[in-house]
């Protein structure tokens, strides 16, 4: 049963990584896309626009990361494991 | 086996209290902020040495910042905004140092700079507002929001402390993996990848601590800004 549980664990979190990483990495890309096209439309304004695309990027950034706690957790913090 | 990065382990007991490593770094970065602060305004002059003009940019970019976001002259935010971004930068930073782990890289210490922010909240919306006010900016628009918002109260620091955390835990994580399979020098990458993010990452936590805090005040009394000298 144990053994079981740790089975369906690392499924688990491999799972959460993968499809977690596939919202955010979409997300990313348009970001970027839209940050490229301001620069191309408005170069002399490239020194706000690429410092909101890193804070908008770190913020997108962050669902892979609340992914990756979560893989973390059923790895190494799982309640059901004894 | 790997060890768990959600546990940690004492250093050392100071009568029944564990002391765990992350809080020994902890203090070195506060006594070394507090220190070089102490060091650097000891002597201000109106010729300024180096050292005087780097912390009056720093002062002025934070000042500006709030100015920004929050609407608000910065006279009472100045500190605590200041600090939180100057110590959660040098403390993602500290994993330079060899042997170090930065304390954000444990969730006990992001846990408690979030809960300051949230007392730091409700504490302003109170001071602004008062108790009742502040209680009845709950149900807005309407009175069915009232458990959303105080649902939201709740899960937006939460989601502060889990950012933080991730961000900085998962760069050191990723770091000690590289190097338990690759050699010596090739995680040198992405620990500068791990410098950006611990700045993004601190500016970011000030950011939101400031908008959360511009939030919780009053909008209906105009605040006195205060212009700052030299600029238009």
């Amino acid at each position: 049963m144990n053994n079981l549980i740790q089975i369906v664990s690392i499924l688990a979190a491999a799972i959460a990584v993968s499809f977690g990483a596939i919202g955010p990495a979409l997300g990313e890309g348009r970001a970027v896309a839209a940050a490229m096209d301001a620069l191309a439309r408005q170069p002399e304004s490239a020194g706000t626009i690429s410092r909101t695309l890193f804070v908008g990027l770190a913020m997108i950034e962050t669902m892979a990361i609340y992914c990756l706690v979560i893989a973390l957790l059923v790895l190494f913090a799982n309640p059901f494991i004894k | 086996m790997i060890q768990s990065p959600l546990a940690s382990t004492p250093l050392f007991h100071l009568g029944p209290i564990p002391i765990t490593a992350a809080v020994v770094t902890t203090w070195a970065i506060m006594v070394l902020l507090t220190l070089a602060a102490a060091a650097c305004t000891r002597r201000l002059s109106l010729l300024p040495s180096k050292a005087q003009m780097v912390l009056e940019l720093l002062v002025g970019t934070v000042d500006q910042q709030i100015v920004d976001t929050m609407q608000a002259a910065p006279r009472h935010y100045r500190a605590l905004i200041g600090t939180l971004f100057l110590f959660i930068l040098v403390s993602n930073w500290s994993s330079l140092v060899p042997g170090v782990e930065p304390p954000t890289a444990h969730v006990e210490t992001d846990a408690a700079l979030a809960l300051i922010v949230f007392g730091t909240t409700i504490f302003y919306g109170i001071r602004t507002r008062g108790v009742l006010r502040y209680l009845a900016t709950f149900a807005e628009p309407t009175w069915i929001m009232i458990p959303l918002n105080v649902v939201e109260q709740i899960t937006r620091t939460f989601s502060l402390m889990v950012r933080l955390f991730g961000n900085v835990m998962s760069g050191v994580f990723v770091v000690s993996i590289v190097l338990s399979l690759a050699g010596l020098l090739v995680p040198i990458p992405l620990m500068a990848l791990d410098l950006l993010t611990g700045t993004v990452q601190a500016y970011i936590f000030s950011v939101l601590a400031m908008v959360f805090i511009g939030a919780a005040l009053d909008d209906s009394t105009p605040q006195i800004l205060e212009k700052p000298q030299g600029t238009l």
